[in-house]
C-alpha cells in the first residue's frame, strides 16, 4: 500500500508519513556506531569503522583524520567534530557543506560559527531535500560535537528529515539501542573527559560487532579547551593513539595466535 | 560637516553624533538621531550620503535584530563589525556603493569587554580605543590622543567627551549645535544628557 507514496520523497502517504526518510533511517540503522558523550570539560565522539580489510591502503590515515578523510569522523572547523553514520557517499557531501557553511560563517563574522548554528545550516539543506527537488534524503546522521564561547561544550545530533536536538550523550547507527540504554545508566552530568573516554570505549566495547576492540574498528575524537589559549581543540586519535587508549582502558587487542608453520 | 566622536573606558563606550540635517545652506533639522542601537549592547552612528545613511543603517539593524531572534544569543561586537563591513565591502564592488562611514560602539557580555570600531565607506576597519568621523576628527583626535585614558570611569570619560565637543563648536566653521550622546556598558544602551 506504501508502495505508490514512496518513490516521491516530495509527498506525504496517505496516513501522513514521508517513507523516504522512514527508508533512509533504516539504512543508517545498518552502518557503523558513533556515539557522542558530552562532559564538563569537553566532548567525546567514537565510532566503529566499516570498511576494513588486509588490502585497504591506510598509509594516509596514518597521520589520523585531522581535517583529512577518516571514515566516520571528520573535523568540521576548528571548533567543531563531527560523526557520520550512513551512507558513506552522502556524508561526505554533508561534511563538505558543513566545512564551507563554517568557512563561509568565518567569512562573513570573523567567528567561528556556533554549533548549533552548523547544525541548523546542515538540517535547513536537508530538510529542502525532503520537500522540493524530487531527489531522495541524504542518508546520513549526524553527530556534532563543538565550543563555541555561547554555550560552550555542545553535542547535536541531525537525521535525514532534518532535525536536530541537542544531547548530553547520544549514539547513531547500528545497535544504536543498546548503546543509548547504556549511556542512559551509566552517565553522571558532571562527568569529565577522562571518564567519558573511557565510557565511550566499555560502551563502544559492548556494541561493536567484533570482540575485541583495536584502531583498524575503532576512530576516536575529543574536543576541549586549550587550558593556555583558551581556544577550542580538536583531536582526531591517529590509528597509533587509538591502540594506546584502549590498552589504557584495559581493552586491548589481544596477540594473535602464532601461526602453525609447514612443513 | 558631519561630526562623530566616540571613546572607551572602563566597562562603557561612549558615541557623540551631531544633530543637525542640513542641505546646501539650509539647515532642515537640528535635533536628527544619528546613532543606532543595534542590540541590547551595540551601538552605530553612521555620516555620509544623505539617504545612504538611513538606508543602510536601517538595513544593518533590521538584519541583526533577525540574527538575534533566529540564533537567540545576539552577535558579539567583534562579529557585528566584522559582517557589517562585509556589507561595505560587497556594496562597494557592486553598481551602486553605499557612501556611508561608520562608529560601532559594543560591550562584549562574554568577556565584559568595552569595544569601538571604525568603519569608512571602502570597508575599512580599525579596532581602536578612541575614534573620530568627518571634519571634527581633525580637532578631537589630538586633544584623544593627549586626554583618553582607557581605564577613565564614566565621569572622567564625559570630562573628555566635554572637552571634544567644546573644540569642535570653537574650531569649525559651522555651527553643529548640539550633541547627541549614547553609552553602552554592562547595562545595555541609554542615552545621556551632558
Amino acid at each position: 500500500m506504501a508502495r505508490r507514496y514512496d518513490s516521491r520523497t516530495t509527498i506525504f502517504s496517505p496516513e501522513g508519513r514521508l517513507y523516504q526518510i522512514e527508508y533512509a533511517m533504516e539504512a543508517i540503522s545498518h552502518a557503523g556506531t558513533v556515539l557522542g558523550i558530552l562532559a564538563k570539560d569537553g566532548v567525546v565522539l567514537a565510532a566503529e569503522k566499516r570498511v576494513t580489510g588486509k588490502l585497504l591502503d591506510l598509509s594516509g590515515a596514518k597521520e589520523g583524520g585531522y581535517g583529512g578523510s577518516g571514515e566516520k569522523i571528520f573535523l568540521l572547523n576548528s571548533n567543531v567534530i563531527g560523526g557520520v553514520a550512513g551512507l558513506t557517499a552522502d556524508a561526505n557531501s554533508l561534511v563538505n557543506y558543513a566545512r564551507t557553511a563554517a568557512q563561509r560563517h568565518l567569512f562573513s563574522y570573523n567567528e567561528d560559527i556556533p554549533v548549533e548554528q552548523l547544525a541548523q545550516r546542515l538540517c535547513d539543506m536537508k530538510q529542502g531535500y525532503t520537500q522540493y527537488g524530487g531527489l531522495r534524503p541524504f542518508g546520513v546522521s549526524l553527530l556534532y560535537a563543538g565550543y563555541d564561547v555561547h554555550h560552550q561544550f555542545q553535542l547535536y545530533h541531525s537525521d535525514p528529515s532534518g532535525n536536530y536536538s541537542g544531547w548530553k550523550a547520544t549514539c547513531i547507527g547500528a545497535n544504536n539501542g543498546t548503546a543509548q540504554s547504556l549511556l542512559k545508566q551509566e552517565y553522571k552530568d558532571e562527568i569529565t573527559v577522562a571518564e567519558a573516554v573511557g565510557l565511550a570505549v566499555r560502551v563502544m566495547g559492548k556494541t561493536m560487532d567484533s570482540t575485541t576492540l583495536g584502531s583498524e574498528k575503532l576512530e576516536f575524537a575529543v574536543l576541549t579547551l586549550d587550558a593556555n589559549t583558551k581556544q577550542p581543540h580538536a583531536k582526531i586519535y591517529k590509528p597509533a593513539e587509538v591502540d594506546a587508549l584502549l590498552s589504557e582502558q584495559g581493552l586491548a587487542k589481544k596477540e594473535e595466535d602464532t601461526e602453525m608453520k609447514t612443513a | 560637516m558631519e561630526c562623530q566622536f566616540a571613546l572607551t573606558g572602563k566597562g562603557y563606550v561612549i558615541i557623540a553624533a551631531d544633530t543637525t540635517a542640513a542641505r546646501s545652506i539650509v539647515k532642515m533639522k537640528h535635533d536628527e538621531d544619528k546613532i543606532k542601537a543595534l542590540g541590547s549592547h551595540l551601538l552605530m552612528s553612521y555620516s555620509g550620503e544623505p539617504g545612504d545613511t538611513v538606508q543602510f543603517a536601517e538595513y544593518i539593524e533590521r538584519n541583526i535584530r533577525l540574527h538575534q531572534i533566529r540564533y537567540l544569543h545576539p552577535l558579539r561586537p567583534s562579529s557585528a563589525a566584522s559582517w557589517i563591513r562585509r556589507q561595505l565591502a560587497d556594496s562597494l564592488r557592486s553598481q551602486s556603493p553605499y557612501a556611508v562611514n561608520l562608529l560601532i560602539g559594543g560591550y562584549d557580555v562574554a568577556t565584559s569587554e568595552p569595544h569601538l570600531y571604525w568603519i569608512d565607506y571602502l570597508g575599512t576597519i580599525a579596532h581602536i580605543p578612541f575614534a573620530a568621523q568627518g571634519y571634527g576628527s581633525y580637532f578631537v583626535l589630538s586633544l584623544l590622543d593627549r586626554y583618553h585614558n582607557p581605564e577613565a570611569s564614566l565621569e572622567e570619560g564625559l570630562d573628555t567627551l566635554r572637552r571634544c565637543i567644546a573644540e569642535v563648536e570653537k574650531r569649525l566653521i559651522v555651527a553643529l549645535g548640539k550633541f547627541k550622546v549614547k553609552i553602552v556598558d554592562k547595562d545595555g544602551v541609554r542615552e545621556i544628557e551632558l
